[in-house]
This record gives structure tokens, sequence and C-alpha cells, in this order.
């Protein structure tokens, strides 16, 4: 293909996800587009998100509407270039189309991808493993109050070159709710059996906020087992938190006020909507959720501070460590960040909150890849 | 997580309580099986229509306690053990039924707290099945929800899914005031995802079922599944719908109620009870009180008639509301306008 024709498809954000609606589109037929430039909005039961562009061009075709509801993968527009003649353009959707009919053996692959629960050691864990090739294997490691489902816009494509696991942390989403004593130690040592059980002996940890601190203390603990370090607005480097923040997401028990309690997570506020808001407490509901979720609280951010200290862990750390935060961050500052020792390759990122792999996500996405490679290569 | 139905979400409501709570125990008609006791074949339907199945095998008869067919003596019994400790799921399989023990609910259970200063609790579940649809006629087909809202002192739910059933009845057996779960005895077979672990869902709180700009349905019970449908096929026509199911109808969730209605300017109310001081004349009243100016049409309410239930099969057809009268409604106040801007 010398003209450079790519399809714009329905994105698979979530791991339920299987259409979307194509809210609006924010380019117009002709206009110029860059890779990664924002080119519609999505919606789905769980999220609003700006689909961007796999490539450069110009937005040739709008093949779908705004307001459409469409399964994953169907085509939605054409990016191309210049050059490419609307018949070559008109040739290409028609063959897309053709080719999409063919497929049909999406089912089998989509139900590999849904999570399981496994027994780990005294603990049920939800995990969803999927993905494989060359490279070490991927574990992705959630934050406090969250669930594997933080990182469905970035697991499926990581997937792409090596396996990667998310898993529930105990107490959380679908997993057993004995936290023990709601220790760092005792989630990272949860984090490890599960390596073990699935047969991993080294992987590469991500891990998000309080996920971050746990990822720390697995590095700390078991370093034999850790690759290289992707820390998310860590948990366990300053002592500032805010505390109001994390009881909220805690204690919230009415659909507004976890809108509100999420929406401190996200710059862009108008990322969570009120059925967000109700899967989270869909999961705080279930019995002992909530009091697994105040152990850990009570253990890791005791009288409104942070009360870990995974600094030295940190500093001491040799093998390869990549730092993500968001500029406006209010659940952890990002003033973490700016201390951070020499050797973390630290990536700051304007205009964007807690949750930079779910508001940022094609740069996150293509920066943990590059990460991940260079480390491969080097190891 | 997997998929159950209505009866086996109710089911494993109860019997997650009663693991959980000692002194939560079922009583009613036929709870311990029936048809099998001239057999001597033990819990072998598990009640009327299934609920509690395998309920007298795992705990006994001691908790699930088969009584006589006599309303007022077994719900009076159970208000009574509300009041001293236990914590009772009486079933009074069909609602209509109510008639025969109005006073141990009315006058006695829903009263104690009120009337012991706040020094007795009653935490007294009342099961029962409601509704038209099933062919049940006039005397076992009614809707009586607004009958028990209106009784200060009783809390009143009514579940519009299986997740939402287990969740709310876990709830009402773990609240301390005497509550009346109703369920829709069309819907016992509905499926959908019900986690396996206990959840509770508050009372009193609104679920939106659908978010839209154009149109709010507030529907009850079974009507959610209907409004549902209906805001499905609006939307296909560019009328997009927010459908709200109030969950219980006491307490009442206004706030939502009301906010909703401020941002779509129009209500629709869905009802299957008889239409004279029903849910909807009450949820108009709130919204023609406290959001009157927000209204660009009149409320519609799609409701029965003010009949006995027929039994004949197109006669309940035609009494039930269903999606294309909410359809049909809904449409009309896309047409209506209240008053012209001057």
């Amino acid at each position: 293909m010398t003209k450079n024709l790519t399809a714009l498809t329905m994105p698979k954000f979530g791991l339920a996800m299987t259409e979307g609606k194509l809210a609006s589109w924010t380019l117009s037929p002709g206009d110029a587009v860059r890779e990664g430039d924002e080119v519609a909005d999505i919606e789905t039961s769980k999220i609003t998100s700006g689909y961007e562009s796999p490539a450069s061009g110009i937005l040739r075709k709008q093949v779908a509407q705004a307001g459409e509801t469409l399964p994953v993968g169907a085509l939605l527009g054409v990016v191309a270039d210049a050059e490419a003649s609307d018949e070559e353009i008109d040739a290409f959707i028609a063959s897309f189309t053709a080719d999409t009919a063919e497929e049909g053996g999406g089912e089998a692959e989509a139900a590999n991808a849904d999570p399981r629960v496994i027994t780990v050691g005294e603990h049920s864990l939800n995990v969803r493993d999927v993905g494989r090739g060359a490279g070490a294997p991927v574990l992705l490691i959630h934050g406090f109050g969250g669930d594997l489902s933080n990182w469905m816009l970035n697991q499926d494509v990581l997937a792409r070159h090596q396996r990667v696991i998310a898993f529930d942390l105990p107490g959380h989403g679908a997993s057993s709710k004995d936290v023990g004593d709601g220790s760092v130690t005792v989630l990272a040592e949860a984090a490890y059996e599960l390596l073990k059980a699935l047969d991993i002996p080294k992987a590469h940890i991500l891990g998000h906020s309080l996920g971050g601190a746990i990822a720390l203390a697995l590095l700390r603990d078991y370093p034999d087992a850790v690759l290289t370090l992707t820390l998310v607005a860590p948990a366990g480097l300053e002592r500032e938190v805010n505390a109001e923040s994390l009881r909220e997401m805690v204690e919230a028990d009415r659909t507004r006020d976890m809108q509100k309690a999420l929406q401190a997570l996200v710059h862009d506020k108008s990322l969570v909507g009120r059925r967000m808001a109700d899967n989270v407490l869909r999961v705080r509901r279930l019995d002992g959720a909530r009091e697994a979720l105040r152990t850990i609280e009570a253990a890791c951010f005791a009288n409104g501070q942070q009360s870990i200290d995974l600094r030295p862990v940190l500093d001491a750390a040799r093998i390869p460590v990549t730092l993500f935060w968001g500029e406006e961050d209010e659940v952890l500052p990002v003033a973490g960040a700016k201390n951070a020792p020499d050797h973390v390759v630290k990536h700051l990122l304007p205009q964007i909150g807690h949750m930079p792999q779910l508001e940022k996500t094609v740069e996150f996405n293509r920066l943990v890849e590059a990460f991940l490679e260079k480390a491969q290569v080097t190891a | 997580m997997s998929k159950k139905s209505f009866r086996q979400a109710i089911n494993e409501a109860l019997r997650q309580e009663m693991r959980r709570d000692p002194t939560v125990v079922l009583m009613g008609e036929d709870v311990a099986g029936g048809q099998g006791g001239s057999s001597g074949v033990k819990d072998a339907w598990g009640g009327v229509l299934g609920v509690t199945k395998g309920l007298l095998t795992e705990f006994g008869e001691s908790r699930v306690l088969d009584t006589p067919i006599s309303e007022a003596s077994y719900i009076g019994a159970a208000a009574g053990a509300a009041a001293t400790g236990l914590r009772p799921v009486a079933e009074l399989m069909f609602v209509d039924f109510v008639g025969c023990c109005l006073d141990q609910i009315m006058n006695q259970a829903a009263k104690f707290r009120y009337m012991f200063g706040g020094k007795a609790r009653t935490p007294l579940v009342i099961r029962a099945m409601y509704g038209a649809g099933f062919n049940a006629a006039a005397q076992h087909s009614q809707a009586l929800y607004p009958l028990f809202t209106h009784i200060p002192g009783l809390k009143v739910v009514v579940p519009s899914s299986p997740y939402e059933a287990k969740g709310l009845l876990i709830e009402a057996i773990r609240d301390d005031d005497p509550v009346i779960f109703l369920e829709n005895k069309v819907m016992y077979d509905d499926i959908e995802e019900v986690p396996d672990e206990a959840y509770t869902i508050p009372f009193g709180e609104a679920n939106l079922t659908r978010e839209g700009d154009d149109v709010t349905i507030v529907a009850i019970g079974r009507m959610v599944g209907m409004a549902n449908e209906a805001a499905d096929r609006l939307a296909k026509q560019g009328i997009s719908c927010t459908v709200l199911d109030p969950r219980t109808t006491f307490p009442l969730d206004e706030q939502t109620i009301l906010e909703c209605v401020e941002d779509t300017g129009r209500l629709v109310i869905v009802d299957e009870s008889s239409p004279r001081c029903n849910m909807a004349c009450d949820i108009s009243a709130l919204v023609a009180e406290q959001a009157f100016g927000a209204l660009k049409a009149p409320i519609r309410r799609v409701v029965p008639p003010h009949t006995p239930v027929p039994f004949s099969t197109p006669l309940e057809n035609l009494y039930m509301p269903n999606a294309d009268k909410i359809e049909a409604a809904v449409k009309a106040v896309m047409m209506q306008k209240t008053r012209e801007v001057a």
C-alpha cells in the first residue's frame, strides 16, 4: 500500500467492550491529522474517551456517522495521503469490509481474554492473562480502590509484543477480600505468588499509585523477580496524599458521591460518568470490600499521610526504572517525581491527573512500549 | 459472577443471609417445599414458584417454618419475632392476601418503633409477589406497592432485575425496620449477571438504566425493562431518554427524579398499579411542586385503567402498560408544549 491508507476502527477500551458509540468526529473530512491526534470521541457504557489516529495523513473519509453504535473493529473512517484517489479509498473500504466479514474468528480469542479466578496461596485472584511473544512478561498492578480494568486501555496494546497480566489485588475487584494486615509487604507477596503460580520467574512490573509502592516492595523483597519497573504516580515516595479523596473512594455509597471521588483521579472530569461510578459501587458493595480497603488505608495511609517509605528502594535500584506522573495529580502530588533519583527516566505530563494511563493513553502506551523494548535489547 | 434468574438471585440472597446470621428465619405458606407434604417428600417444590428451594434442606425446620394458611397469625408472629430479636423473612405469597393481615402490618409492625419511643426495632421483611400478566385474575394480580408506601413506618422495595433483587433483599434483611419486598411474578425467569458474593444496594437511591437528554421515564419494577425497550427504540428515532428506576417507593429518591427532570424538561411515569393514588400520582405531584419551571410539556402517566385486573388474556394485555404505550407517551410529550414563550 504505497498511498499509506490506514483504517480507523472502533477501538476496544475495556474487557467487556463489544461495541462502542461514535459520539462525535473531532475532525472533518479533508483535515490533516498526525499520528496520536484525537479524531473522534468514543462512548462506551464505562468511559468516554478520545480516539487517537494510528497514522498521519489526511482524514479522507468518515465511514461511520456520529451517533452510530458499532462493534469493536468496525470501520470508522480512512486516513490516507493526499495522493490517494477517491477510487482507491473506496476500493480500500470495500476490501476492508470483505476482510472483516471473512475473519469471524474473533470470538474464541475474546473468550481467552476474559479474566478468570485462580487460587494463589490464601487468595483467590481475578486474573486477566493475555498476549504472547518473545519479550519477558509484564505484570500490571493497579492502585488503591481500583481493579484490573484500570489498565483497559493499555493491556491489549502492550500484549502485542509479550504476555501481559493484569489482576485484581486482594480486597479489590473480584478477588478475595482477605488482605492480612493491609501492608504493601502482604500485597507484594500476593503479586509474587501470582507470578510463581503462572510460572513466570521474572517480569517487567508496571505499578500505578499504591500499585507503584507494591512494585517497589516487590523489588525490595523479591529482587530476582523484577526485570524493570514502570511507576505511574506511585505511592511510597513522599508523605503527602489527598486523604479525603482516598476516604471518599472507600466510603462513598451514592452514585453522585462516588462520581465526585472518581473525578479527583483525572484532570478532565468529563471522563467520569454516572455509569462508571455505578460500576465502582457494584464492587464496593460486595461484602468485605470496604473493610479490606479500610485495612489497607490504615496500613498505608495512616493519619492522612503516606506511612510507607520506599524511597530508599528506588534510590538503590539497579534495574531500569521509568516514572510517569500527571502534573495535575490531585491524589499524590507530582512533587514526588521531581525528587526522584537521576537514573530514573521521568515523564511529567501536563494537563493530566492521577491516571495518565487512561488520560494520555496513546503517548503512555508508546513510551512504555519503547521502554520495554529498550530493556529487552539491553538485557 | 454468573448469569442467574430473578428466582435464583432471591434464593441466593436468602441463603447467604441465613448462613451469615443465625437470627434470620423464614416463615410462610409452603416455604418449606409444598406439594411434597402428603407424599412424604420434603422441599419438593421450594414454595409455589420454587424461590425457597433447598433452604429447608440446608437450614432445617427450626429456621424454615411452614405455616398454616392464616396470614393474620404468621405475619403477626413474624412481627413479634422481629421485635424480640429474630430477623424473620415472611412470605405472603400473593400480595393480594395482605387483606387478611393488614392490621399486623399497618398497625403493629409499622408502628412499633414509633409507639415505643424508638426502643423497639422491627427487622422484619415481608416478601410477596405482585403484578398482572400471569393470567392470575383479579384476586392474584394486583400491584399494591402504593398501599404500603402510604403507611408511615414501612420501607417498600420493588426490584427491577435479578442483580437488583439480590442486593436489595440483602439490604432489606439487614435493615432494622419492616420492609415490604415485592417481586413481580412475571420476572422470576429473567436472567442477568449476578455476583456470587453477598452485596447490598442502599435504599432511597434511584438507578439510571439509560441516560438521555429529551425525556425522563420513571418506571417501577417490571416496568423498567419495558421502559428500556421503549428508550432503545426511541433512540433509533432520535429521541434520547433517561430511564430512572427508583428501586424503593419509600424512601423515594426525590433528588435524582428532580435532577433528571431539570435536565430533560419532560416526564413520563410508568406504573402498573391502579391509577388512583399510585406512585405515578405521587411523583407527578413532587415534580409539579418542585420542578414545574423545568417542564416543557405536561407530565404523562402510563398506567392501567381503574378496574380489577382482567383474567382474559386479550383484556389483560390491553390493561397492562407496555413498551408500545410508553413509546407513544414519550412521542406525545415531545410534541406538546405547555406554554408558548411570549
